[in-house]
């Protein structure tokens, strides 16, 4: 099963892959979570649902995204 | 014996540049340098180096630059407002010590001027002409045979000091002819070492990257500051120059270029009136050779500065002289150029009866 | 487990300094990986602009020249003529290209020099603060058109790769975007093309790249991306508006 790892210091919080990205629908930025530079970073709220298809990734700019198969 | 030959100023420096195993040229016409250009798409065919005619001498610096960062010896030449369109370029390219040789063949200014010589760039090629610290290595041909040796020399201190270099002509020189002796040994390119600096990808070693920008708080000062040191170094070791009956003179005249070899014909003039009179010529512009003049202004009462402009070297005189010395200026702007008898003339008014 | 995505080796360490949601850093990820990929990083070597990529010299892990503002392509030319046995690449914005840089881009098309242009269109000068680009939208509003671009004073946009398929010269030329995943995977493929094509010695390729400027657009990064698909990508139709191996088939 496929696993994406978020970084969380890399990651700049611009919501990107958050918006129609996710074929499964399963990231979001933290609500409640700020990291070092004072983004709330991406998070992902199911990881059972995740396909492994990388489309997070390929928009993210940093990129703040790692995924493991 | 060297094999001689006779030839333009403009041809043999192409010759020259040649030798000096430069196999990139990039450059835009404009009189009075295009047969450069000309012999040099020529001759970079034949020996398979690369020309390029630019869109613009904007476009042509930057070449160089690319050329030059990737560890080649790579020249360009034009004529003062194309010089002027460079000036962004050559301050890149001392701000990331890469070593290139520039040749402008002056022409009458300032804006488009006309295409007779000249020597009113002086200022910009000496204060470094853009902007920024920096400062490029002058050197000032007064003849066929120099044109043809100047540009290896130039190779040599732009490389020595990463730094760019100028070669400073006028028309008169490029359209003389003269005999030109092939001196030295031509340099093969494949002979020349490669620049620990070059870019050429970064197999087997950490990345490169040239650049003449540092955002760093405090990191620019300090390059700077190193580039001064540099500057520092060029100023005591490289200044060049050739001296005339200058031991007994009453009068030195200094000038350089065309107006060093006219100044030549004038101080035999005054020696044959029985006018001590001696010439110092100027080779490096850049570093002004200050000490030699410093020196001189001990002994020596007056000095005539005679240029092709309305003036411009005759302020490094002032400074290197530091007053000591009266110092009268004879000059032709605008493309005129001086005389011997008219030099003679002004000889004659400054030393009067001390004949 | 295998890590199947992530930071390629053709990108430095160095965390980028670009604005949250910035397509530059899209555009970045894409050439690290294939620095890689087509196994060309230890002979690359890349020009990064003036604009806010400008530190892209320290974002390429590979050899990389900063040259002045415009002048990539004859930085490239100097470069790839004297190594040609190398791959370069010049990175350049849209005031670095189709302001400053008209020229140089224009005659290294038109020369066919065997480089690869990556053209960042973001419609926009980031660096200095979101002044108009020649991109810049008829009506958009930026810092020195602010009530909107107005063609009758401030002319109309530079659609630069219609201008440059005007010419004999350039091998290949397309324009992507990076707003969506689909659209990357299409910059992808093209900038892959665009390499490739050098290292078959084919000549002039580019590729433009529409990309999010939030900061500069005074927009959020997801409104952003919807108003470069929705917005953008209509004045500047995406596509391929040159390519020669297709006539050499
Ligand atoms: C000769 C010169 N003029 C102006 C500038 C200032 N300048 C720096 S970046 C820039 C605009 C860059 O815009 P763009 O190429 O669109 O890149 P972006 O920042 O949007 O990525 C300007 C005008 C400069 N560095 N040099
Ligand atoms: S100003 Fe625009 S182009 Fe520059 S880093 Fe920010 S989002 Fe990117």
């Amino acid at each position: 099963m496929p696993e994406v790892k978020i970084l969380e210091e890399v990651c700049k919080g611009c919501g990107l892959c958050c918006d129609n990205v996710c074929p499964e629908n399963i990231l979001i930025l933290t609500p409640d979570r700020i990291n070092s530079n004072g983004y709330h970073p991406a998070m992902v709220t199911d990881m059972k649902k995740c396909t492994g298809c990388g489309y997070c990734f390929k928009i993210c700019p940093e990129p703040a995204i790692e995924i493991y198969k | 014996m060297a094999e001689k030959k006779l030839m333009y100023g403009n041809h043999a420096m192409v010759e020259g540049v040649i030798a000096a195993g430069c196999r990139f040229f990039a450059g835009y016409p404009i009189t009075p340098q295009n047969e450069i250009p000309e012999l040099m798409s020529i001759r970079m065919n034949e020996i398979g180096g690369v020309f390029v005619q630019t869109e613009s001498e904007i476009s042509a610096i930057n070449m160089l630059f690319g050329a030059a960062a990737a560890g080649k010896r790579a020249m360009t030449s034009s004529s003062s407002p194309g010089i002027s369109l460079m000036q962004e370029g050559i301050s890149y390219i001392a701000g990331a010590d890469i070593p290139v040789l520039v040749v402008n063949v002056v022409r009458g200014g300032p804006g488009l001027g006309n295409i007779a010589p000249s020597q009113s760039d002086y200022y910009q090629a000496t204060r470094g002409g853009g902007h920024g610290d920096y400062f490029t290595i002058t050197l000032a041909p007064n003849s066929a045979q120099d044109l043809y040796e100047f540009p290896r020399l130039a190779f040599e201190l732009a490389e020595k000091y990463r730094n760019p270099a100028l070669i400073l002509a006028d028309g008169l020189l490029g359209q003389m002819m003269e005999p030109v002796e092939f001196s030295s040994k031509p340099i093969d390119p494949k002979s020349l070492p490669e620049k620990e600096w070059a870019l050429c990808g970064c197999k087997g070693r950490e990345r490169r990257v040239v650049r003449s920008y540092d955002l760093k708080a405090g990191k620019l000062e300090v390059l700077n500051l190193r580039r001064a040191e540099k500057y520092a170094k060029i100023i005591n070791k490289e200044q060049r120059f050739k001296t005339e009956y200058c031991d007994d003179a009453d009068l030195v005249i200094v000038a350089y270029g065309t107006c060093s070899r006219v100044s030549d014909a004038a101080v035999k003039m005054a020696r044959d009136k029985g006018f001590k009179v001696g010439l110092l010529r100027l080779i490096t512009l850049w570093p002004f050779p200050m000490d030699v003049l410093g020196d001189m202004a001990k002994k020596v009462d007056n000095f005539l500065v005679v240029e092709m402009s309305n003036g411009q070297m005759i302020d490094d005189v002032k400074l290197a002289t530091e007053c000591r010395s009266r110092i009268y200026f004879h000059g032709r702007p605008g493309g005129g150029v001086p005389t011997p008898p008219e030099i003679y003339k002004r000889i004659e008014e400054v030393l009067g009866g001390a004949r | 487990m295998k890590m199947i995505f992530g930071r390629p080796l053709g990108l430095t360490e160095t965390l980028q300094r670009y604005c949250p949601g910035c397509g530059h850093g899209i555009v970045h990820r894409i050439i690290g990986e294939l620095l890689v990929k087509l196994d060309i990083r230890e002979r690359t070597i890349g020009i990064a602009p003036v604009g806010c990529s400008v530190f892209a010299d320290e974002y390429f892990n590979c050899d990389m020249i900063q040259p002045p503002h415009g002048r990539g392509p004859a930085i490239a030319t100097g470069l790839k003529r004297t190594r040609p046995e190398c791959i370069v690449f010049s990175y350049q914005g849209d005031g670095d290209l189709a302001a400053m840089g008209t020229a140089e881009i224009i005659h290294a098309a038109a020369r066919s020099e065997n480089i690869t242009v990556i053209f960042i269109n973001n419609a926009i000068f980031g660096m200095t603060g979101g002044q108009m680009a020649p991109t810049t939208l008829p009506g958009m509003k930026s810092t020195t058109s602010v009530k909107g671009r107005d063609i009758g004073k401030q002319g109309f946009p530079i659609k630069v790769c219609e201008m440059l398929a005007s010419l004999d010269g350039p091998y290949y030329l397309e324009r992507c975007a990076v707003d969506t995943p689909r659209n990357v995977i299409r910059t992808e493929k093209a900038l892959k093309t665009a390499f490739a094509n050098q290292i078959s010695n084919k000549g002039f390729s580019m590729v433009e790249i529409l990309s999010m400027c939030p900061t500069g657009w005074g927009q959020t990064p997801v409104q952003a991306k919807k108003w470069l698909g929705e917005v953008m990508a209509e004045y500047y139709p995406l596509g391929v508006f040159r390519d020669l191996s297709k006539e050499e088939k």
